[in-house]
Order: C-alpha cells, then sequence, then structure tokens
C-alpha cells in the first residue's frame, strides 16, 4: 500500500517539475495509444514535438505557425491564470475571445475604406472592450446574484457563438461578398491589418502584446500589492476579507483582466492569421488556454513556456493527422492528456508518497 | 482518593517519528479501570499524537499498547471503537443542519432505527445527566450541548476508556462542573478516561494521576491534588518562567466607543448582535468573556471592518469609522487580531513575510505606489519573529508550517508591532501553551501600560482575571453590564454568562 501524507511545506522542486513529468508520461501513454492505433509510437511522437521544428521539409511552414498559434493561448492563460489564483473561475473565454473579435473588426469596418494606420490600436481597444464587456455579464450576476460564474461564463460561450453565426451573415457580411457569409478581410486591409513585426517568424502584434502581458501579469503578482490581494483571495478567502479585500471586487477585476486580453487577443486572430470573421472563427483557443493556464502551473513564464509547448502539439499534431493518419481525436485526446497528467502530478506538490506497512488489526 | 483497580490499557514505550520531528518517544503509561488521567504538556509535546495512536489515527513505529492483557493496535477508529475506545474531540464534527439523532446515527457503524436510536440517545443523556433533545437541530445548539452530542455519541458504544481533548475549552465555569460530575460518574462505573486539558486547577479537582510529557517523553507523573498548578507548569515546560505582571497605569480618554452597536447574523447559524454600548479608554484592558458562538466572532467582524456597520454606532478617538473598512480603521490605528489562527487571520500556504504584509502594508510603510517592499517586508516579519520569540526557520516559512502556539504569537506580534492605539483580540492564547500564553498576555499588559486600548475577547476566565480590568460578558449578542474586574466572583461571571442554561446538574447515584 502506498499512502499520500501531507508535506509541511509546498515543494519548490516538484512544483518545477510536475510539468515535465507530466509531458514525459504523456508521451507515454500517448505513445501507447498510438500503437494501439497501429501508428508507430516513437515516430508519431516525434512528429509531434521534433518535425515542426526541425524538418527541413516542414519547418519553414511550421516554425512562424509556432508564434501564430502560442501568441492568443498565452494572452488569454495569462488573463485567466490572474483569475484562477484568486479564486475566480472564468471558463468562458472563448466567447470573450469571439466577442473581442467581433467588436474590434466591427470598430475597423465602420471606417472602412479610410487608410490611417490609426484604426488599428483603435481597433484592439475596441476588442479588449468586447471581450471585457462580455466578461462583465457573469462577473456581474456572481456579485449581485451570487450565481456560479463558471456556468454562467461556460453557457455565453455559446452565445457568443451564435452571434457570431449571426453577425457572419448579417451586420458584418462583406457588401462585396457575393452573398457568402463572412465579412471583410481585415487581413488585405493596410489600415488595419495585424502584421508581422519581424517578416517570416510569425510575430505579429498579438504575440508582442502576449509577450508584455506576460511581464506585466509578472510584476503585478509579485510585485504590487493588487496581485497580493489577488493571491490572497485565493489562497485564503477568510483572511482576504481581513485583510481588506472585497471579494466581489476581485471577481471584477480577474474577469475585466481576462476579458481585455481574450477580447484583445480575438482581435489580433481576426486581422492577422484569420483575416476574417465567420462562422468558423471560433478556434477554441479560449478553452486550450485553461490548458496552457494550468500546464504553466498559473505563473506567467511557465505560462510563456506551455502556450509554446501547446501550440507544438497543435502544429505537430496536424503533421501526424498529415503524414501519419491518425484520427483528430487522437490528437485531442493527446492533448486532453497533457491537463490529466498534470492535475494527477500536482498532487506531489504538496504531499509525498509514503510506503505504509500492512499491520495486524 | 484512590479509585478504580486493574489496569485497561498499557502503554510501552509507544513511539512516533514524523520526519525531523520526534513526536513521541518512548512513552509508556498505565490507564486503571475508573481512573481519571490527566495528560498535560505544551503545544508539541507529543500529547495529540500520543492520542492519535490510541484511537488509531496514527500508527506508532515502536513500542506496544495492552488494552485488557491483549495485545491492541487498531489500524483505524473503528476498530478502536470496536475495541472500546472512544475520543471527543476539542472541535466538534457536526453537521450544523442535521438533527441530534442524524448526526449520531451518522458516526455509527450499524445505527439502529430512528426511533430506538432516539429513545437509547434520551436514555443515555438522562442517566449521566447531560439532557439532550435528539430531535433539535445542532445548528441551533450551543457550544456546551454540542460537546454534550459528541459525549452521547461516545456513551452509546459504552466505552472502556474514553479520550476527552481540552473538553472545557467551550464551556461556562457551571457547565463544566456539570461535566466534571458526568465524568466522575463514568468513572465510578468503571471507565478509564484519559483527559487533556491546558487548565492546571481543574485537573487537580477532577484527576487522580497526571502524566506529563514534554518534546515527546514522559517527564513527570503525579497525583495532581498533591501538587500546585505551578510546580505542574514548571514541569511541562521544564523550567521557571515569569509569572504575568500589571505594570501600575493609568487610563487616558476614550479610545474606542460603541453606541447601541447591532448588526443581523451573517449566516443561518450566526450570532446577531443587539445593542451592544461600551467604552474603552486608552491604557485600559477590558474582557468580553462568554461561551463560545455567543457574538464573539460576529463582535470581531464588525470592529475589524469586515462587515460596515451604519452611522453612529462605533466611534474611534471620536470619529465614526463604522463605515470604513478594514484597511482604513488599520491606517487610523484599529488592529484586531481573530480567533481563527490559520485561514483567517494568516494565509495558510502563504509566508510569513506575506503574512506580515497581509495588516501591516500600509500602516507600516511597506509599499511604494502600490509595489510592494518585499525587502521591508521581509524585514518586519524578521522583527516580529525576533521579538515575540516565534520558533520558525525563517520568514519564508508557510504559515501552516508554524505550531499553533507559534503561529499565534506571531498574529499577535504583528499587531502589536504596528503599534496600534486599539486592538481587539479574540481568544488571544487559545490552544497556546503556557509559556507562550503567558508570553502573549504580558504583551498586551506591556501595551498598555504604554497607552494602548485593549479588548480582550475570551472564553478562558483565568485570562481575563489577569489581564482584564473590567469584564463584560457577551450572551445571545447581546452584552451584560461592564463592572470592574476585582469586584468579580468565578461564581458571579459564570452568572453574568448565562449560567448553565437549562442544564440541570447530574444525578449521581
Amino acid at each position: 500500500m502506498i499512502a499520500l501524507e501531507k508535506r509541511p511545506e509546498p515543494s519548490r522542486l516538484w512544483r518545477a517539475a510536475t510539468p515535465l513529468v507530466a509531458v514525459a508520461l504523456t508521451m507515454l501513454a500517448g505513445g501507447a495509444m498510438f500503437a494501439a492505433l497501429g501508428a508507430d509510437p516513437v515516430a508519431a511522437i516525434r512528429v509531434i514535438f521534433w518535425d515542426p521544428l526541425f524538418d527541413p521539409s516542414f519547418a519553414a511552414y511550421a516554425r512562424p505557425q509556432l508564434l501564430v498559434k502560442a501568441g492568443p493561448l498565452i494572452l488569454i492563460a495569462v488573463g485567466l491564470a490572474i483569475g484562477f489564483r484568486s479564486g475566480v473561475w472564468n471558463i468562458g473565454a472563448e466567447g470573450q475571445y469571439i466577442m473581442g473579435a467581433i467588436c474590434g473588426a466591427a470598430a475597423a469596418l465602420a471606417f472602412y475604406p479610410a487608410e490611417t494606420r490609426a484604426i488599428f490600436p483603435l481597433a484592439v481597444l475596441a476588442g479588449a472592450a468586447g471581450g471585457l464587456a462580455w466578461a462583465m455579464i457573469p462577473a456581474l450576476l456572481k456579485v449581485r446574484f451570487g450565481t456560479n460564474e463558471i456556468l454562467v461564463s461556460l453557457m455565453l460561450v455559446y452565445v457568443a457563438e451564435s452571434v457570431l453565426a449571426s453577425v457572419s451573415s448579417g451586420l458584418l457580411q462583406n457588401p462585396d461578398g457575393m452573398g457568402f457569409p463572412g465579412s471583410r478581410n481585415l487581413a488585405q486591409w493596410d489600415a488595419v491589418a495585424n502584421r508581422e513585426l519581424v517578416a517570416g517568424t510569425g510575430m505579429h502584434w498579438g504575440v508582442g502584446a502576449a509577450f508584455v502581458a506576460v511581464i506585466a501579469a509578472y510584476i503585478l503578482m509579485s510585485r504590487h500589492i493588487l496581485g497580493f490581494q489577488l493571491r490572497l483571495s485565493g489562497a485564503a478567502p477568510r483572511a482576504a476579507r481581513f485583510a481588506g479585500v472585497t471579494p466581489g471586487r476581485v471577481a471584477l477585476t480577474c474577469f475585466a483582466i481576462s476579458g481585455a486580453l481574450a477580447g484583445m487577443a480575438g482581435f489580433f486572430e481576426v486581422a492577422g492569421p484569420a483575416g476574417q470573421i465567420s462562422i468558423d472563427f471560433g478556434s477554441f483557443y479560449g478553452f486550450t488556454a485553461i490548458i496552457v493556464a494550468f500546464l504553466g502551473r498559473l505563473h506567467p513564464v511557465g505560462i510563456l513556456l506551455a502556450g509554446l509547448l501547446m501550440a507544438l502539439t497543435y502544429i505537430g499534431g496536424e503533421l501526424a493527422q498529415l503524414t501519419l493518419g491518425l484520427p483528430a481525436a487522437a490528437i485531442q485526446l493527446f492533448q486532453g492528456m497533457l491537463l490529466f497528467f498534470l492535475l494527477a502530478t500536482d498532487v506531489l506538490v504538496n504531499y509525498r508518497l509514503r510506503p505504509r506497512r500492512r499491520e495486524a488489526a | 482518593m484512590q479509585r478504580g483497580g486493574e489496569t485497561v490499557l498499557s502503554l510501552e514505550g509507544l513511539g512516533k517519528s514524523y520526519p525531523g520531528v520526534r513526536a513521541c518517544d518512548a512513552i509508556s503509561l498505565d490507564m486503571r479501570r475508573g481512573e481519571i488521567h490527566a495528560l498535560l504538556g505544551e503545544n508539541g509535546a507529543g500529547k495529540s499524537t500520543l492520542v492519535k495512536m490510541i484511537y488509531g489515527l496514527v500508527t506508532p513505529d515502536a513500542g506496544e499498547m495492552r488494552l485488557d492483557g491483549q495485545p491492541f493496535a487498531p489500524p483505524d477508529p473503528n476498530a478502536a471503537r470496536r475495541a472500546g475506545v472512544a475520543m471527543v474531540f476539542q472541535h466538534f464534527s457536526l453537521f450544523d443542519a442535521l438533527t441530534v439523532a442524524e448526526n449520531i446515527a451518522l458516526g455509527m457503524e450499524d445505527a439502529p432505527p430512528p426511533r430506538r436510536l432516539a429513545a437509547r440517545i434520551r436514555e443515555v443523556s438522562e442517566l449521566y445527566g447531560l439532557p439532550l433533545d435528539p430531535r433539535r437541530t445542532v445548528g441551533t445548539l450551543s457550544a456546551g450541548e454540542r460537546q454534550r452530542v459528541e459525549i452521547v455519541r461516545c456513551l452509546l458504544q459504552g466505552p472502556r476508556v474514553l479520550i476527552m481533548d481540552e473538553p472545557t475549552s467551550v464551556l461556562t465555569p457551571q457547565e463544566a462542573e456539570i461535566l466534571f460530575e458526568t465524568l466522575r460518574k463514568l468513572a465510578a462505573e468503571g471507565t478509564a478516561i484519559l483527559y487533556i486539558s491546558h487548565k492546571l486547577e481543574e485537573i487537580r479537582a477532577l484527576c487522580d494521576t497526571a502524566t506529563i510529557l514534554r518534546r515527546g517523553e514522559v517527564v513527570g507523573t503525579c497525583t495532581p491534588a498533591e501538587t500546585t498548578a505551578r510546580e505542574m507548569a514548571e514541569l511541562m515546560v521544564g523550567a521557571s518562567f515569569a509569572p504575568v505582571a500589571a505594570a501600575a497605569r493609568e487610563t487616558g480618554g476614550v479610545a474606542l466607543e460603541a453606541r447601541g452597536l447591532a448588526a443581523p447574523a451573517p449566516g443561518a447559524f450566526g450570532t446577531p448582535l443587539h445593542d451592544l454600548s461600551f467604552t474603552l479608554r486608552a491604557g485600559e484592558v477590558l474582557g468580553l468573556g462568554g461561551v463560545a458562538g455567543n457574538g464573539q466572532d460576529e463582535l470581531l467582524a464588525v470592529l475589524a471592518g469586515e462587515r460596515a456597520l451604519p452611522r453612529g454606532m462605533l466611534f474611534l478617538d471620536g470619529a465614526d469609522v463604522g463605515r470604513l473598512g478594514p484597511q482604513a480603521r488599520r491606517a487610523r490605528g484599529l488592529a484586531t487580531a481573530p480567533e481563527e489562527r490559520l485561514g483567517h487571520a494568516a494565509a495558510p500556504e502563504m509566508s510569513l513575510t506575506e503574512n506580515a504584509l497581509l495588516t501591516a502594508a500600509r500602516r507600516k510603510g511597506l509599499l511604494r505606489q502600490g509595489f510592494i517592499d518585499w525587502a521591508a517586508a521581509r524585514r518586519f516579519a524578521e522583527a516580529v519573529i525576533d521579538r515575540f520569540d516565534v520558533r520558525t526557520p525563517g520568514p519564508e516559512a508557510a504559515a501552516r508550517a508554524l505550531s499553533g502556539g507559534n503561529l499565534q504569537k506571531f498574529v499577535i506580534g504583528r499587531e502589536i508591532a504596528q503599534a496600534p492605539r486599539v486592538l481587539v483580540v479574540n481568544q488571544p492564547t487559545w490552544g497556546v501553551d503556557a509559556a507562550a500564553a503567558a508570553a502573549i498576555r504580558q504583551a498586551l499588559l506591556d501595551m498598555a501600560a504604554a497607552g494602548t486600548a485593549i479588548l480582550v475577547i475570551s472564553q478562558d476566565l483565568d485570562e481575563l482575571f489577569e489581564v482584564a480590568d473590567r469584564f463584560g460578558a457577551l450572551v445571545g449578542g447581546r452584552l451584560s453590564e461592564i463592572r470592574p474586574m476585582h469586584d468579580l466572583s468565578l461564581e458571579r461571571i459564570g452568572l453574568m454568562m448565562g449560567g448553565a442554561h437549562d442544564m440541570e446538574v447530574a444525578h449521581v447515584g
């Protein structure tokens, strides 16, 4: 028998090591799953983790994609992690991401076809405002009526998807689009296009924003009293009230930050990689970011690394589908395993394993 | 008085180690039938580890236990209960929303049908002078009555050995007297009782034998009736310590005033506060006594500012502070320390430096435009640790890694070190060992001598006798009249605290 014994203090070593252990366990279990599907497990792992970066025939396309995919994941996850550390559970970042994209695109298109670059920052702000406003719905309902923010924010994702479907063949539909659903292409409109900052790297404005957000979140959470109060609310709610932190204000702050960042990510996506508002704009970044946040231990720098890793499994997963014919579901399962093993090994931060002697009653 | 006969439970060289700590080392102890056996020791002396081994919660790694001469090694509490060992914990494990009978049934392995169980509960509780209505909801019971539920739950199993962990900490003197009658009756019937308490006088009145532990070892046994409380305390601590001494002090102007303070109950089982009025002068210690659950936590919450008050109820130095939040009140010099150390006064998972920041951020100037000066926070935490002799590896240790007494010294010290105008403390020495308690009380008296107004809310009357100038009792969220402490006797205080409620003294047969 093995018993779990609480450590006197959380282990710093394990806090750093669990993501690596989780990745290793995911490779093992995922490899077994790929083998069961009839693929060579070593080759599959190699295609997912190695080829996108180093295989000469894929790397030219795949390397820039790494930042393109990681950017929104990191931007959203950094905001979510602030909430998760404060005990505020925003599960609806996907909805805020979609609403941010719609609001940012709408604000930009209101000026069409003006050709001044001033529209771009304005549209970024509109995107952030859209995500923030959408996030305020679960936050205010929680503060005012005590509703469960997990359920409300999650349900609003589906509302946002319906709004997306409606505007892409309604309000924002491209008048010159010959009746096809979808807005004008923002990426081809110089005034608002979310361009690469360094050509050929995939490093667009949104990725830059993600890096800034990582640094800002780090400073907020570890150096500023507001971050301390947020962490305190998550760690010990009664002690937080004793310290003078109002729970309602914590919920509003966390939803505002995570909603604004998700909304901003939405606009950067629609003005760059996606190009237009369309029915299939929703990309699950908002949900995957939850995994990224936890994989990164809710720490901004961890999230940066986790976002890159998750982006890698996305790109590598697509490659594996192409080259090895693995089903898409298997790749999603593989990504799910990562979170599963992370949460499972997480217990070792606060507990240690001890063999227990069997004893007679 | 020499009661009892043959040995029921004997412990031989019992030991238990945790990483880095020898919690219990070669402890031997014999309990005879009908004996009330006191287990004494400071926090961390190994008392709770020892009783956990007897109750099957912890497996010893050395030595053996014998129950009626048979080897006894319970793998879990169920086995211990089947063998006839019962335990009443210091913290009740009852569900507020369920009835007495339902709570008791939950703790039984094969509970009889509800009607039979209710009849059994009535029968047992009457027999031992602990009247209890099985249909009452536990949330509506006083702390004393809740304890009866726990005791009756144990008695239903007809235990041979009964372990009681600090049972009188929640009782009025009269309620405690009733409990003692019950325990004496049980002992007279042959039950061996292991009695853990910090209150030396009650051990002298109740127990036949005392075993004293220090640092996991037995350092002495004595007959409490023939030993003075001071001698026992010194055995526990291993050294003599100075009694708390009050310096002569003068009281100044009114620092804190409550005028008809009232607040609704915070939750379904909270206590509403009604029309509380008192004044607290600089340099004075006002003690508020009362049995747990009579509004202590609620009063602390409204004084700390966790719950805002309407205008005109609470004044600090003449200014209405009722609508201010905790930070604004602290900035004006009103410091508070709640009863619950872990989770309320301190965040368990956070370091001592972070916990120092928790209340001292503004008053100690640990912020620069909202950014935390971690070096200054760390220095402040270290200063508190040094000044109040907090035993910890350092300010980076997590709060939950500290023993209760050490953490209590830290959270009280954190407030004292901020030199407040008014300090409100709830249960400042609850669960704290004798030496640490003396240090905390001395610090409170020194502060009062330096001109701080101090409000001590406590269920420990000995403590209030030691530190308070005036005394008031909290009963059902109301405040009795406030009287000078030196005019009051224990009996008088007991009556002010609501006496024994509707309890009757046990019919000892």
